[in-house]
């Protein structure tokens, strides 16, 4: 029982930091078509600016400034030069995104150097929160999951009743309309592709210290979020915050069976598990969980 | 005397004046001997690759300080294999190009596979071109038993070596009761695990394996279901064949999930661990190498000069032994021919900074002293006198166990070796 609900508490915090990585990523996708694949260098940034800011100011105030640049990053990054290669088609933006990546990785190279950086938990979180049944939680994984969900409430309330979310999601289905009526889209498009970044960033936050900040975290998570927005269903957030959930405890709990197939045991797959079933599901469901789109 | 004599005069003592720094700095002279550093210096492991080559092109200049390879100095020369083994063929086509005929490699024990297959094939077929592999890291026991090769040189314990020592103390330790094996899932892992279970049974039977996991290299972010397993089963000790981040995400996922029990690792002090594991090392992380720093010898103040030079830990101790053991050779055979050097090099004892070592005539391996060491604090924050230096900056370092002398770990070789 201790080792299922210890088990239960991992897989679902894993499962949150996941969400916060793939919302972003979700709902740039959902508005402007474009799969970013630079998303996970966001998060890297967000670790490396949060590593520094702690470092001068405390990690509080990191929590709030590094998204804020992280997303600030985002929308230079969306004005000076994917507006540019929007033009182009959707295989420019997607080449573009793929070179961003490595840009940032190379930058983050010079800038850290190749080894990991020393971005530690603040003392206020360290040491358990709680026990279960003699198991010791630790306070920042629940504190990972707080930021999470409170994030996911207040995306929710921001694009369901602000003016701003209401703009945006017109602009999501009939961008020419919005246009007509005098909103400025590309300015809507800035805001959101650098508000995915933020929330990447805010992962990074979260991520790196829990986990470890060097220049390969970047492409450790890549392919997981991947998996998430098309299980998930590509653009729908409530579809990604399941999927998220499904995964982080897909991997948690394959680990503890030791029983298996063929000389392989379940235990020794879990964390290739999330590909099969982002295989599965493209073939069962394309559209995924909760997409409205197939494809 | 005209102007332009007084002129040249001039000029030959500048240049004589000049050139006397240079000279004391190089004595060697003439057409460098080529050394191929074959490892990754892009990508995920590009860190750690860049940092060996520092170690060999600091030997190199400490080796030319001495008078080179017979006189001739020692240059090294970067390839990057992208820790592929097709790619390390490619760039070993490169090398064979350029008449390099010395290449060294340590990353990847799939990668050093390819790498003396290749040069078995080369060196039977281009006699008098041979090249000859010197290894200084990749750690698969087949090397040096049935796969074992003329033309191959090892200058690491061997995985199967480093299990002996460190499950030769482990047998004297008798609170260890339960272990866990955790390990990357390809042949380097399996190794581990192989010989973890053999030797354990043979030194110790009493001790149960509780659990033994085998996880995808380099895919896991969240070690916390490994950890809530490792509790699950009753663990006191866990032995571990991980390297890179998926050794430090394990260490810090034990101390967040409370999971008190100690750590026996071969790269816990590996590039980076540290300083992603930092504290909660202190007294449970303990790992098997030739060296570490804390360890007293007579390189101290060269240690920290390479430190200040190239901004990284001196960590490969071996590097030194082997290219020092090369120029050792080269003297002895009068050459630097690779086969020359090489049976110059089969057999030859040689005294290291930690004791003597001896290079293997039977399988090229060398064998040589291993420490087993554990994380402690530095004597400047608070911990014993004897933690002096910390590793990458993090206050940090390892304090020497036990010395395993150099027979603890020998033990035997298939290797049938046919020399030409």
């Amino acid at each position: 029982m201790e080792f299922f609900l210890v088990q239960l508490l991992n897989g679902i915090s894993y499962g949150l930091l996941l969400f916060m990585l793939s919302s972003g990523l979700t709902i740039v996708f959902s508005l402007m078509g474009v799969l970013n694949f630079a998303h996970a260098s966001f998060y890297m940034l967000g670790a490396y600016f949060a590593y520094q800011v702690s470092r001068t100011i405390g990690f509080w105030p990191a929590l709030v400034v590094a998204p804020l640049l992280v997303g600030l990053i985002g929308m230079a990054v969306e004005r000076f030069a994917l507006r540019r290669a929007h033009r182009y088609g959707h295989v420019a933006e997607l080449l573009f995104t793929f070179g961003l990546a490595y840009l940032i990785e190379e930058a983050v190279h010079l800038v850290w150097g190749r080894v990991a950086v020393d971005y530690k938990v603040p003392a206020e979180l360290e040491g358990p929160l709680f026990s279960i049944l003699g198991t010791p939680y630790p306070a920042y994984r629940a504190f990972m999951m707080f930021i999470a969900v409170g994030m996911l409430v207040s995306m929710w309330l921001a694009l369901t009743r602000t003016r701003i979310g209401l703009v945006i999601q017109a602009a999501l289905s009939h961008p020419e309309t919005v246009e007509a009526l005098g909103h400025n889209v590309p300015r809507v498009f800035m805001l959101v592709f650098g508000g995915g970044a933020a929330l990447a960033g805010l992962a990074g936050v979260i991520g790196g210290n829990a986990f470890v900040t060097d220049p390969g975290m970047a492409a450790a998570v890549g392919p997981i979020v991947f998996v998430i927005v098309v299980v998930g269903g590509m653009g729908s957030l409530a579809g990604a915050f399941y999927a998220s959930l499904l995964i982080g405890l897909i991997q948690t709990f394959a680990v503890s069976l030791d029983w298996g197939l063929f000389g392989y045991k379940i235990s020794q797959i879990a964390p290739v598990l999330p590909y099969l079933v982002m295989v599965a599901m493209l073939i069962v469901r394309p559209r995924g969980l909760m997409g409205t789109r197939d494809g | 005397m005209n102007i332009r004599v007084v002129g040249t005069a001039f000029l030959a003592a500048a240049s004589v004046a000049f050139a006397a720094p240079a000279l004391a700095q190089s004595k060697a002279k003439g057409n460098p001997v080529k050394i191929a550093y074959i490892d990754p210096l892009s990508g995920p492991f590009a860190n750690v690759g860049e940092a060996g080559l520092h170690h060999f092109r600091a030997m190199a200049d400490e080796i030319n300080s001495k008078g080179g390879l017979n006189g001739r100095p020692v240059e090294v020369v970067g390839f990057d294999n992208k820790v592929s083994p097709q790619e390390a063929l490619n760039q070993l086509k490169r090398v064979i190009d350029g008449g390099i005929q010395y290449i060294t490699q340590g990353n990847g024990s799939s990668v050093a596979g390819a790498l003396i297959e290749a040069v078995n094939r080369h060196n039977e077929r281009n006699p008098g071109k041979e090249i000859l592999y010197l290894n200084y890291a990749a750690v698969d026991p087949a090397f040096t038993n049935e796969k074992c090769s003329f033309w191959h040189f090892r200058f690491d314990a061997n995985s199967d070596m480093k299990m002996e020592s460190l499950t030769t103390w482990m047998a004297q330790n008798k609170s260890i009761k339960k272990v866990y094996l955790i390990n990357q899932d390809y042949s380097f892992g399996h190794a581990v695990k192989k010989a973890a279970r053999e030797m354990l049974a043979r030194k110790r039977p009493d001790i149960e394996i509780v659990g033994d996991d085998l996880h995808p290299l380099g895919k896991v972010t969240d070690f916390s279901p490994y950890v809530a397993k490792m509790k699950q089963a009753g663990a006191d000790t866990v032995i571990t064949g991980n390297w890179g981040q998926d050794m430090a995400l394990l260490i810090k996922a034990a101390k967040d999930g409370g999971f008190g029990g100690s750590f026996y690792t071969y790269y816990g002090g590996g590039l980076g661990a540290l300083s992603t594991i930092g504290e909660s090392g202190v007294g449970n992380l303990k790992q098997i190498t030739e060296w570490h720093e804390n360890v007293p010898t007579k390189i101290e103040k060269w240690t920290q000069d390479f430190e200040k030079k190239y901004k990284v830990d001196f960590y490969y101790l071996r590097v030194r032994t082997m290219m020092s053991m090369l120029a050792e050779a080269a003297k002895k055979a009068k050459s630097v021919e690779p086969k020359a050097v090489a049976y110059a090099l089969e057999g030859m004892r040689f005294q290291t900074e930690t004791g003597e070592v001896e290079m293997r005539k039977q399988d090229h391996q060398l064998i040589q002293p291993l420490y087993l060491s554990t994380v402690q604090r530095v004597a400047a924050k608070g911990g014993p006198k004897d933690v002096k230096y910390d590793v990458e900056n993090t206050g940090l370092g390892f304090r020497t166990d036990a010395k395993l002398d150099a027979f603890t770990s020998a033990g035997f070789t298939s290797c049938n070796m046919k020399r030409p």
